[in-house]
Formats: C-alpha cells, sequence, structure tokens
C-alpha cells in the first residue's frame, strides 16, 4: 500500500501557507544552480513554473509535445480568472472565494489547499497584469471584473473572450525570456514516454522527439507533470485534440497514485453533436446563461420550430427546478438536466440531444444590439459551425466533457506518493473536489506554478544532494527507454484491421454511455467488462501505419489510445465504488429527487489508485478529508 | 457531398515532394475542413496507405499549430478564420482542393504539410516579453492604463502565432506577427522601460532568421485568422526608427 501523507502544516487554516512557507527549507543560491529540474507541459502551469524555477536560479528542462510552447491547451480558456481582490467593494475576500470553491467542490477537496489557493489568487492578478497582460479596464483605467459561474460577487478577471490565451501567452512570455537567457532549455515536438523512478525517487524521463522518432533519456532532480486533464478519454470533448494522459498514466504506472479519476466536469453548453466523423465539441461560454433562457417542449416528441411552440408548451426547466439560481445554476446541475430532459423524450435538433437556449426575451428587452455587443463573438462561432443564426432562431446546446478534477494524487507540497515527482494545474486532484467552478481552472493553474511549488519545491531538493544525479545510464533509465520502444515496436507491428481512431471513438462512446452524465452500479460492471474485452482486443487488432522513425502521427495516436483504454476502466472503477453522489459524479443510486446525495461517513475522503500490473486490480488508497473550518452542508442551489 | 484533394506529400525535408490526389469517401456538408482530412485518413490507413501529416490541436481557432494553404490561400477561402474553422460547405461539391503547406525558408518542413515554426519562438525569446520576475509585481490597480490602450493592446495581442502571414507574403515578412507582440507591449505602461531594447532586438533576430522585408501589399492582413491590422506594422516601424536614432539602449546611462 502506498503511503500517502498530505503533509499539512499545522495551526489555524488562515495561517497555514504563511507558517508553511517560513518552515519550508530554502535551498542556498550556489546549490540551486546545481539543481536540474524536468519540467513536462508548458500550459499554464508548466510555463509559469518553468520560468519562475529558473528566474530562482534552478537549471530547467522544459518539454512539450506540441510544436511551440505557447500551444497548450490553457489557451482556449474563455470565461476569465477568479481573484480575491474586492476591487468592486462587493463583500469578497479570501474567505469567499476559498468558500465558494469547497462548497462548488461539493465538499470533496482539501481545505487547506483550497484556502492556500484562494490566498495566492491575489498575487496572480499582480504578476499578469505587470507582464502585460491585456486584462479589460474601466475608463478610469483600473481592472474591470464580471460575476461568473453563479457567483453572487464579481471576482472575475477577464481579457475579452480569451482570457486564456492573454494568461498563457504572458506565462509563455516569461518562458521565452529565460529560453533567452539560457536559463532554460525548451524541448519541442517532445513527448513524455515514462517516467524514471530510482531507488524509488522520481529522477527522470524517456522522451519521443516527435519530428526524427528518436527516444532519448532526460535526468533531473526533480520531475514536475503539468500536462493537463484525461477529458479525451471521451474521444469527444472541448478539450484540444491533442490533450492525452499518457505523461500522468505512465506515472501512474510507475507508482505514483491516480486519484478520484471519476470526478470529470460536463460543461451544459456545448454545441450539440452532429455526427459520427465529429472530432471535437466546441464550448458556447457559460456567461450565455446571464440572458439566455434554457427550455425544450413540455411534449415528448415535439418537433416543431421552436417559435411555432407556444409559451405554454415550454418548459423553462432550470427556471421551474431552482428558482433562486435558475439558468445559472453550476455546471454539473445544468448538466444533469439536460440529459433528464433528453432522456425524456422532450430533446431537439435532429438527434434530440439538444435543448434550447433562448435569447429572445434578452433581445425584446435590451434590443438586438446589446446582446451582439455582449456575445457578438459566441454568436458567430455558432454560426461558423453550425450555420444558424441565433438571434433569429434559439441556439441548441448540449453539455459536453470539459475538465477532469480527478489527476494524480499531491500533498500540500503538490510532490506524488512517489518523492521527486511533482504535479501542477488539471494534472494534479486537489483543489476542485468533486465539481469546478467557473473561472478558476487559470487560477489553479498559475497558482501552483508561479507560487506554490516555486516556494514548497526546497522541502524535497533539500533531501537531495545538490550535483549528485544519477547518470543516464543508469539501469533504470535503460529499462525505461526499453520499455517505450518495445511498446512502440509492438504496436506498429500489429496486423490487426482497425485505426486507433476506430478504437478511441469505441472507447468513448462506452464511457459516454455508462460513466458520464448518469452512472448506475450495472451500467458501471457492464462498462468494465466492455473495456477490458476493448484492452485485449488493442493488443491483436490494431493498424498503425507507418515507420518508428520520423513523424508518425498515427504511432502518437495509438500510444495515447492504448493509455485512454486503460484509464477508462479505472475510472468506471472509481466510479463503481464511490457509492455517493457528488458534484460531477452522479450514482442513480444516491439521489433524493434527482439531486446529489453525498454520504460523508463513508465518503468523505479521496481514493487514490494504486497500480499492480494492467489486468490486475489496483489498491484502492484512502485519504480522509477532514474539515476544520467549515461545516459539511448540503449542497443547495434552490 | 464528395471532392477530390491534391495534396502535397514529403516524406521529410530531404526528400522530394510531389502532388498526390485523393478522392473524398463521402462527406458531410457539416464536416469541418480538419475533419474532411480525418476522413481522408482513415480511409488511407485502411487501405494500407500511409495517412497525411498536417498539424492541428485545439480545432477552435486559437491555439495556432493548423495550417494549410487551401486553394492557394494560407487558412482557406475565408477572412478572419483559421483552417480549422473551415468547413466543407464553403466548398462545391466535386470541386478540387488544392492542399499545401506553410511554405517560407524560415519554416523548414518536416513533412507532408508539416513545417517547423520554431523561428517564431525565437523571435520572441530576443525581446517579446516584459522583464518582471514572478513575485516582484506592485498591485495591480497601482499602475492604471487608460481603456482605449488596453483595448488596442489587446487588439494586437490577439495574434494566435500560426504563421499565415508569413506564408501569404511574397517575401516571407514576419512583421506583422512581430509588430503585434512589439504594439501590444508597447502601448501598456508596464511596456515601456524596455520599449526600444525590444523592438531592436525583436527586429533584429526576425531578420538574421531569414524572414523578408516588408513592401505593405497586405497579404498578411488578408489571410490573419485574428484581423490583426496593418496599423501595427506602420507603428513598429515607427518605434524601430526611433530607436535606432537613440542608439543602442545600453550605451546611454539614463533615460531623459
Ligand atoms: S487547430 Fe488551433 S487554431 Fe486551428
Amino acid at each position: 500500500m502506498a503511503t500517502l501523507n498530505s503533509n499539512l502544516p499545522p495551526g489555524p487554516l488562515g495561517q497555514k501557507w504563511e507558517k508553511h512557507k517560513f518552515s519550508s527549507k530554502l535551498i542556498n543560491p550556489a546549490n540551486k544552480r546545481k539543481f536540474k529540474i524536468v519540467v513536462v507541459g508548458a500550459g499554464l502551469a508548466g510555463a509559469s513554473t518553468s520560468a519562475t524555477l529558473a528566474e530562482l536560479g534552478y537549471q530547467v528542462e522544459n518539454f512539450v509535445f506540441h510544436d511551440s510552447p505557447r500551444r497548450a491547451h490553457s489557451i482556449a480558456a474563455q470565461g476569465g480568472i477568479n481573484a480575491a481582490k474586492n476591487y468592486q467593494n462587493d463583500g469578497d475576500s479570501v474567505h469567499r472565494l476559498f468558500y465558494d470553491t469547497i462548497k462548488g467542490g461539493d465538499f470533496r477537496a482539501r481545505e487547506a489547499n483550497v484556502h492556500r489557493l484562494a490566498e495566492v489568487s491575489v498575487n496572480i492578478i499582480d504578476q499578469c497584469a505587470a507582464q502585460g497582460v491585456p486584462f479589460a479596464r474601466e475608463y478610469g483605467g483600473l481592472l474591470d471584473n464580471r460575476s461568473f459561474g453563479g457567483a453572487q460577487v464579481s471576482r472575475t478577471f477577464y481579457a475579452r473572450g480569451q482570457t486564456g490565451q492573454q494568461l498563457l501567452l504572458g506565462a509563455y512570455s516569461a518562458l521565452s525570456r529565460q529560453i533567452g537567457l539560457g536559463a532554460v532549455t525548451s524541448h519541442t515536438h517532445s513527448e513524455m514516454l515514462d517516467l524514471v523512478v530510482i531507488d524509488g525517487h522520481a529522477k527522470g524521463i524517456i522522451v519521443r522527439d516527435l519530428k526524427t522518432g528518436a527516444i532519448t533519456r532526460h535526468v533531473g532532480d526533480a520531475v514536475v507533470l503539468a500536462t493537463g486533464g484525461y477529458g479525451n478519454v471521451f474521444n469527444l470533448s472541448t478539450y484540444a485534440r491533442g490533450s492525452n494522459v499518457t505523461a500522468i498514466w505512465r506515472a501512474y504506472k510507475r507508482g505514483a497514485c491516480f486519484a478520484n479519476p471519476c470526478y470529470t466536469q460536463i460543461h451544459p453548453t456545448c454545441i450539440p453533436v452532429t455526427g459520427d466523423y465529429q472530432s471535437k465539441l466546441t464550448l458556447m461560454s457559460e456567461s450565455l446563461r446571464n440572458d439566455g433562457r434554457i427550455w425544450v417542449p413540455k411534449k415528448q416528441g415535439d418537433k416543431r420550430a421552436p417559435h411555432q411552440i407556444p409559451e405554454a408548451e415550454r418548459d423553462y426547466y432550470l427556471e421551474r427546478k431552482y428558482p433562486s439560481f435558475g439558468n445559472l445554476a453550476p455546471r454539473d446541475i445544468a448538466s444533469r438536466a439536460a440529459k433528464e430532459a433528453c432522456d425524456d423524450g422532450r430533446g431537439v435538433g435532429e438527434t434530440g440531444l439538444g435543448v434550447y437556449l433562448d435569447f429572445s426575451d434578452a433581445i425584446q428587452r435590451l434590443g438586438e444590439g446589446k446582446i451582439r455587443e455582449r456575445y457578438g463573438n459566441l454568436f458567430d462561432i455558432y454560426k461558423e459551425i453550425t450555420d444558424e443564426d441565433a438571434y433569429k432562431a434559439p441556439m441548441r446546446i448540449y453539455p459536453a466533457v470539459h475538465y477532469t478534477m480527478g489527476g494524480l494524487w499531491v500533498d500540500y507540497n503538490l510532490m506524488s506518493n512517489l518523492p521527486g515527482l511533482f504535479v501542477l494545474g488539471e494534472a494534479n486532484f486537489s483543489d476542485h473536489g468533486a465539481n469546478r467552478l467557473g473561472a478558476s481552472a487559470l487560477m489553479q493553474g498559475l497558482a501552483d506554478g508561479y507560487f506554490v511549488l516555486p516556494a514548497t519545491l526546497g522541502n524535497y531538493l533539500a533531501t537531495q544532494k545538490p550535483d549528485q544525479r544519477p547518470k543516464t545510464d543508469h539501469a533504470s533509465f535503460r529499462d525505461a527507454e526499453a520499455s517505450v520502444q518495445s511498446t512502440n515496436r509492438r504496436m506498429l507491428a500489429s496486423k490487426g484491421s482497425r485505426t486507433p481512431a476506430s478504437f478511441h471513438k469505441e472507447l468513448g462512446k462506452i464511457l459516454w454511455e455508462y460513466c458520464g452524465m448518469a452512472r448506475s452500479e450495472a451500467g458501471l460492471k457492464k462498462a468494465v467488462q466492455l473495456l477490458q474485452a476493448l484492452r485485449e482486443e488493442y493488443v491483436v487488432n490494431l493498424k498503425v501505419p507507418g515507420e518508428e522513425g520520423g513523424l508518425n502521427q498515427s504511432l502518437e495516436q495509438a500510444g495515447r489510445v492504448a493509455d485512454f483504454i486503460e484509464l477508462g476502466e479505472l475510472m468506471c472503477l472509481d466510479a463503481l465504488t464511490r457509492e455517493e453522489s457528488c458534484g460531477g459524479h452522479f450514482r442513480v443510486e444516491h439521489q433524493e429527487e434527482g439531486e446529489c446525495k453525498r454520504d460523508d461517513e463513508k465518503f468523505a475522503h479521496v481514493a487514490a489508485w494504486e497500480f499492480t500490473g494492467v489486468g490486475k486490480a489496483p489498491v484502492r488508497n484512502v485519504e480522509p478529508l477532514t474539515y476544520e473550518e467549515i461545516k459539511m452542508a448540503t449542497r443547495s442551489y434552490k | 457531398m464528395k471532392v477530390r484533394i491534391k495534396v502535397w506529400r514529403q516524406k521529410n525535408a530531404d526528400s522530394q515532394g510531389a502532388f498526390e490526389t485523393y478522392e473524398t469517401p463521402t462527406l458531410n456538408a457539416n464536416m469541418s475542413f480538419l475533419e474532411m482530412l480525418d476522413v481522408v485518413n482513415e480511409d488511407l490507413s485502411m487501405k494500407g496507405q500511409e495517412p497525411i501529416a498536417f498539424d492541428h490541436d485545439c480545432r477552435e481557432g486559437i491555439c495556432g499549430t493548423c495550417s494549410l494553404v487551401i486553394n492557394g490561400k494560407p487558412h482557406g477561402p475565408h477572412r478572419k478564420v483559421a483552417t480549422c474553422q473551415t468547413y466543407m460547405r464553403s466548398f462545391q461539391d466535386g470541386e478540387t482542393i488544392v492542399v499545401e503547406p506553410f511554405r517560407a525558408k524560415p519554416f523548414p518542413l518536416i513533412k507532408d504539410l508539416v513545417v517547423n515554426r520554431k523561428s517564431f519562438d525565437q523571435i520572441i525569446q530576443a525581446g517579446g516579453f516584459i522583464s518582471v520576475r514572478t513575485g516582484s509585481a506592485p498591485d495591480a490597480n497601482s499602475v492604471p492604463v487608460p481603456k482605449i490602450n488596453s483595448d488596442l493592446a489587446m487588439d494586437a495581442a490577439q495574434c494566435i502565432g500560426c504563421g499565415a502571414c508569413v506564408a501569404a507574403c511574397k517575401n516571407a515578412s514576419a512583421m506583422l506577427f512581430v509588430s503585434a507582440k512589439v504594439s501590444h507591449l508597447g502601448l501598456l505602461p508596464q511596456g515601456q522601460p524596455e520599449r526600444e531594447r525590444r523592438v531592436l532586438a525583436m527586429v533584429g533576430t526576425m531578420d538574421e532568421l531569414g524572414f523578408g522585408s516588408c513592401t505593405v501589399t497586405g497579404s498578411c492582413e488578408a489571410v490573419c485568422p485574428k484581423d490583426i491590422s496593418l496599423d501595427f506594422i506602420a507603428r513598429m516601424n515607427r518605434d524601430y526608427g526611433y530607436a535606432l536614432i537613440k542608439g543602442e539602449p545600453h550605451r546611454n546611462s539614463a533615460e531623459d
């Protein structure tokens, strides 16, 4: 069994981080130069931490599979970033942001981590503004805010509908500066394919150069994974096509625990699926729910055009069920309600898998000009994709996979149970519990990267001797490299009849059906069986064109899909054993009139899974969640 | 619908490339252009042929990874969108569509339609930033920025770094890309201390990397998926001229 010590600092919640920073080990500047840190990923977390660690004097090696460190999918976040600045004087505070995040996560996140996140949020805005991030401003020149994701205060900072892009380009500029100074070595087109563990410590990675196919070994005194979430396990999602689980999955197979894999976020406002060819789902920012009203026909199978359905025959189901939050109900709740309506045969559009998001009232009230001003770019995107005009007819939307709250288990220092392995951003599990609130993913990525890891890394490095890294001819490096080679060669040699993409589609359908918005014991058991069969078929019936050397996108995909299939099984197992409903995890057996019914007595804990071998049952380790500051309450938005 | 695609195939930088023509399987007009390529690639894989290598990631027009010159135009027939935001309904049933990589000397070809745009990163590394260490920033509201400046800075900052401007330019000039970053940072008070140093370093690196010079034909602006304006080039030229006249910043002991 793995040991899970969360290493929470003692003392009152509000002082933990301050005290922890004070008691954390400092590395003297002469020694910092001697430590080499391997960072995988250059999204918000990876880029910000690479830059900051280099500024502190460490040698940093940064690896991305993209062609440039500016491409990671953090770039696509639209809405904004939360910070407890209280610039609007509307009653916000660190404590309120902390509380909202814990409640939003349905009391399944670690209290001390979330409090730290809220504290650090204010520094992030300062840092980004100083880098030149062009945040929205008021005429007086000060920063503008908006409310987002159902929050009752305006604490969200934004840069038009492209906040993620601007924050990422800010972090990329800081990283680029360090690359230019020679303090960071940047490896692009470089995919991590294994973690090297020596005497129980993470000491390096195995990388494939995607341009040449060359496999290389890279050693570090510590390894940092900031490789994002795994929502593409569903095949269709709002993620970038390249987003994958491979880096953290292979670390899991080397001993790092995977926490709460079943916690996935399904975003309510995406453009519905239209056909089997579809590769990607597009998010429509949830800010649309500020003015759009969501409805379906009251009658089943009502195929009339929306304007032909009279008011009395429409069901504004969110307003009906949640009178106080209405169309602004949190993401998990709004998504589930849409699914219920469609399952009930009242969905709209050709496939019946869609609900209306209707702006006609708002247009009548405010005029089309105002709506255009607020959401023009989103209406344009909608038009471009669907060829429909949402000023004239309601949009059709449907939930889609958007974020994963689960990830590798980390302690308060962001170190996994494998010493020397640190995990940041969406790749770890720590801050969002069972559901993430809007505008807090960007906050967490940058908090981890700019402020948390640079302060906590010393606690590990102080236990290591500077300049005493293992050599890359160590047996563990050799073995890891050989295992990567043989996996790739086996896939290329396989003479089956199905492409990686066809397996990925099938995997996605199984998970969406049985491990999506509503999960049942029978369904999850069935999914486990289907996935085991799929895993076995993958070994014998795969077809991967091309060669080992040079650019081979099919081979890249084949490796990633193999990992996704194994992960899918673990997600179902996690969902099966968590016999309660919380946040994004909804077990049909555990509900009260359609609402999540938590079981705090049995499940107020993190489930951290430990690998024991492919096809063997993993071990379910448990970290209890204890709340010192706040009382667990039923999460009601009625 | 079905179309015929005439695609540039090239095994690697050292080998000879050539056009190959493929008939697509039946398509849906609501498919994106990249989904059409996915369908063609599945078809090729099933026939035991190598799929066409092309770059893509976010598929929503923001990451800057997708490229392609479609019927002679970088990012295809429509203005203000990237290739990934181009849909098959923009083409005729039965049409032959020519698909080529972004061609420019500073973007060496890797395979088929994939080129290496590392030179863009190198330009940013030379000076496309504000030097501010993590943790050293003042309170964000202590430096007010006129809204008009921050809005204009945002217009420039939207650049996704795709390289279409270079591919469209007969001289392979990177002026639109470089001027977007120079303008974004130069419009903000935070960017002033390094303003001259930045423009000199970035333009110098751009020249060293083999990008051509700008003759203001405007083809870059016409293909830019983010509608970055030529005005930023004029702005950069002003900054550059001023910085040249003023001389190397580090030779002067202080700013006056
Ligand atoms: S794939 Fe990201 S911009 Fe086209």
